[in-house]
């Protein structure tokens, strides 16, 4: 994906005013209903718990609808069918990602909340720093959240300016204009706002997407006339031949460690926990892990309009024009407008949770945990809702000034990155056995190697291992992550020998069990009677 | 088979009921789309079709739902009310 992506918005398109002004009402009436959300579920809203996890009050379905809208992301809208147009079967290791993931959630996350929930945390870098008593350790994995988002969120704005440019607009000032008020209701209302944007987000993709998966084959044949000519064209594409399959050790341990590795990345990353968090039980985030996959099997249909392009003829001078230059060639243009629109609110959900998460984030690691101990809730609220508006600020100023190749990559190494908190925040959930030292040995170690083999293969996602005379071609973040918990381990059997004593755990065992639906955690200071 | 009562001195919490731990097996289920996915050459192949569909597509579409029916199973099964 790391190739010829520099210059995303060189393709011109003319104008359509159908399109654009079925687009720009789409987008006002959703701008409404971000500035209303403030009157959602009201509460104080200078609380960090009710600003930055909206209460965590969230029940079932509208945890559905903010969690698929904040995984689903409208750069994998654009990025994943750009990958499948291009390279063929490699790009469809979404599926399987997007599917073994939530037996994983099911098993890690209610836990999360649970603890969370009984000691006031908001973020992972919370529950680190209190399970290990190490402030350090709670501000490395803060560090490797905001490090994993930034450039996250300067990817949701590439696939509204692909969007944008389709529809002939040209310049940046619009996308400025959108992400100021994106940033203006995201300050005022918190995860209100995208929890209440998520909704029309999700209805107007669904539409566009059953639309596209019955209208478009119908016009190509079929699809079993539309995997032909995929299978015809793949071979011939360049610099790299595609495959309708991926034959061969190399494709599949690649496609097998994309999925595992991105599947393990995807729900540490702060979005993702935050959304988690905001739900109002435990019970609540384990329904969703039964009813997110529908959002997974949308996610596969996406995939399959790369397919589709291919079918129709299209050729985008980028692959990410893919998908829009086929909505352009097959649909009228109110439902050009429909569908563009769709892509772009689609960028709205992630970028405003990835900013509450990113600012949480600081607040609590950064700003209470090192610059002011003593802040207060509403100081908490306060530099929380000013941090959401400099890290879009800094997402924006990326995203104009640094060709998007770099955001790309940078994406790229987050997913890498993040991975390397899995040792603090996912073995920690069960047992604190792992040496903090250890933990920060572990994450500088997977972060550098990580980052360096990510280096030298030119950003690819895989890197081609020697291990014992045997080449395996494994996504990166799995081998920086099998470098990590093997320092890690092998540190704490020296540590546990001969180094500092664990300072005390701030969490307590029963922390971390469910509690029945809508019980109150038990106090703390009150001893528990042993059953 | 007990149901183990806690309450607490102080008034205003409610009463936590913890039921008998459902059975920890039934997390065994949540390991099979794991197992199913992440071995392609199980599924790597265009044969058999479905509806002109290669194998390799439909196989992993059909496990969309089957992880999201095991995950149902086993959220029922192990819920404590």
């Amino acid at each position: 994906m790391s190739t010829g992506l520099g210059a995303v918005v060189a393709e011109a398109h003319e104008t359509n005013a159908t399109a654009l002004a079925v687009f720009i009402a789409l987008f006002a009436l959703v701008t409404g209903l971000g500035f209303a959300a403030v009157r959602w579920r009201r509460a104080q809203l200078d609380h960090l718990d009710e600003w930055g996890l909206g209460g965590r009050r969230f029940g079932t379905v509208i945890t559905w609808f903010l969690l698929g809208g904040d995984l689903y992301t409208a750069y994998t809208f654009i990025a994943v069918p750009a990958l499948v147009f291009g390279m063929g079967a490699i790009g469809f290791f979404a599926l399987p990602y997007t599917i073994i993931v939530y037996p994983l959630v099911f098993i890690v996350m209610p836990r999360l909340w649970s603890v969370c929930r009984a000691n006031g945390y908001v973020t992972p870098a919370d529950f680190v720093r209190g399970r290990y008593a190490s402030k350090q350790l709670g501000l490395l994995v803060a560090i490797t959240g905001l490090l994993a988002t930034m450039p996250y969120i300067a990817l949701q704005l590439v696939g509204m300016q692909v969007v944008l440019a389709a529809l002939g607009v040209q310049g940046d000032w619009p996308l400025i204009i959108a992400f100021a008020i994106l940033a203006a209701y995201t300050y005022q209302s918190g995860l209100r706002a995208p929890a209440l944007i998520a909704f029309a987000k999700d209805a107007l993709i669904y539409i566009t997407i059953l639309v596209a998966v019955i209208y478009i084959p119908s016009k190509l044949g079929g699809y079993g006339a539309m995997f032909d000519a995929a299978e015809n064209a793949l071979p011939t594409h360049k610099p790299k031949p595609g495959a309708l399959i991926p034959v061969g050790a190399d494709a599949q341990i690649a496609y097998a460690t994309l999925a595992f590795g991105s599947a393990l990345a995807l729900f540490l990353y702060p979005h993702a926990i935050t959304a988690v968090l905001s739900a109002k039980s435990a019970q609540t985030v384990r329904r969703n892990t039964a009813l997110l996959p529908a959002y997974t099997f949308l996610l596969g249909l996406i995939a399959l309009l790369g397919y589709m392009a291919i079918a129709r003829g299209i050729k985008p001078t980028n692959p990410n024009f893919a998908v829009p230059d086929l909505f352009l060639n097959v649909f009228p243009p109110w439902f050009v407008g429909f569908a563009f629109a769709a892509i772009a609110i689609g960028a709205l959900v992630p970028a405003a949770v990835m900013s509450i998460a990113a600012a949480n984030l600081f607040t609590r690691s950064i700003y209470k945990g090192y610059l002011r101990p003593n802040a207060d809730h509403a100081d908490e609220a306060r530099i929380a809702k000013i941090v959401s508006l400099v890290v879009k600020l800094g997402a924006l100023v990326i995203i104009i000034t640094l060709p998007t190749k770099y955001a790309i990559e940078l994406q790229l190494l987050g997913g890498v990155w993040i991975l390397q908190t899995l040792p603090a925040i996912v073995v920690g959930l069960y047992t604190r056995w792992l040496h903090r030292w250890a933990l920060v040995a572990g994450w500088a170690v997977g972060m550098i190697l990580g980052t360096l083999m990510a280096q030298s293969q030119d950003f690819a996602p895989t890197y081609p291992l020697e291990l014992f005379g045997t080449k395996i071609n494994a996504y990166t973040g799995v081998i920086a992550l099998a470098a990590n918990l093997v320092v890690t381990v092998g540190l704490t059997l020296v540590l546990r020998r001969s180094g500092p004593a664990d300072a005390a755990d701030e969490t307590r065992s029963q922390d971390f069990d469910e509690l029945a639906e809508g019980a109150e955690p038990p106090p703390r200071g009150v001893p528990l009677p042993v059953a | 088979m007990t149901t183990v009562g806690l309450s607490f001195p102080r008034s205003g919490h409610r009463t936590i009921v913890m039921n008998r731990r459902p059975s920890r097996w039934w997390y065994v289920l949540l390991v099979l789309p794991l197992l199913g996915l992440l071995y392609p050459p199980l599924y790597a192949r265009s044969d058999p079709e479905l509806a002109g569909i290669p194998f390799f597509y439909w196989y992993q579409f059909a496990w969309v739902i089957v992880a999201a029916a095991l995950t149902l199973v086993v959220y029922l099964a192990t819920r404590q009310r």
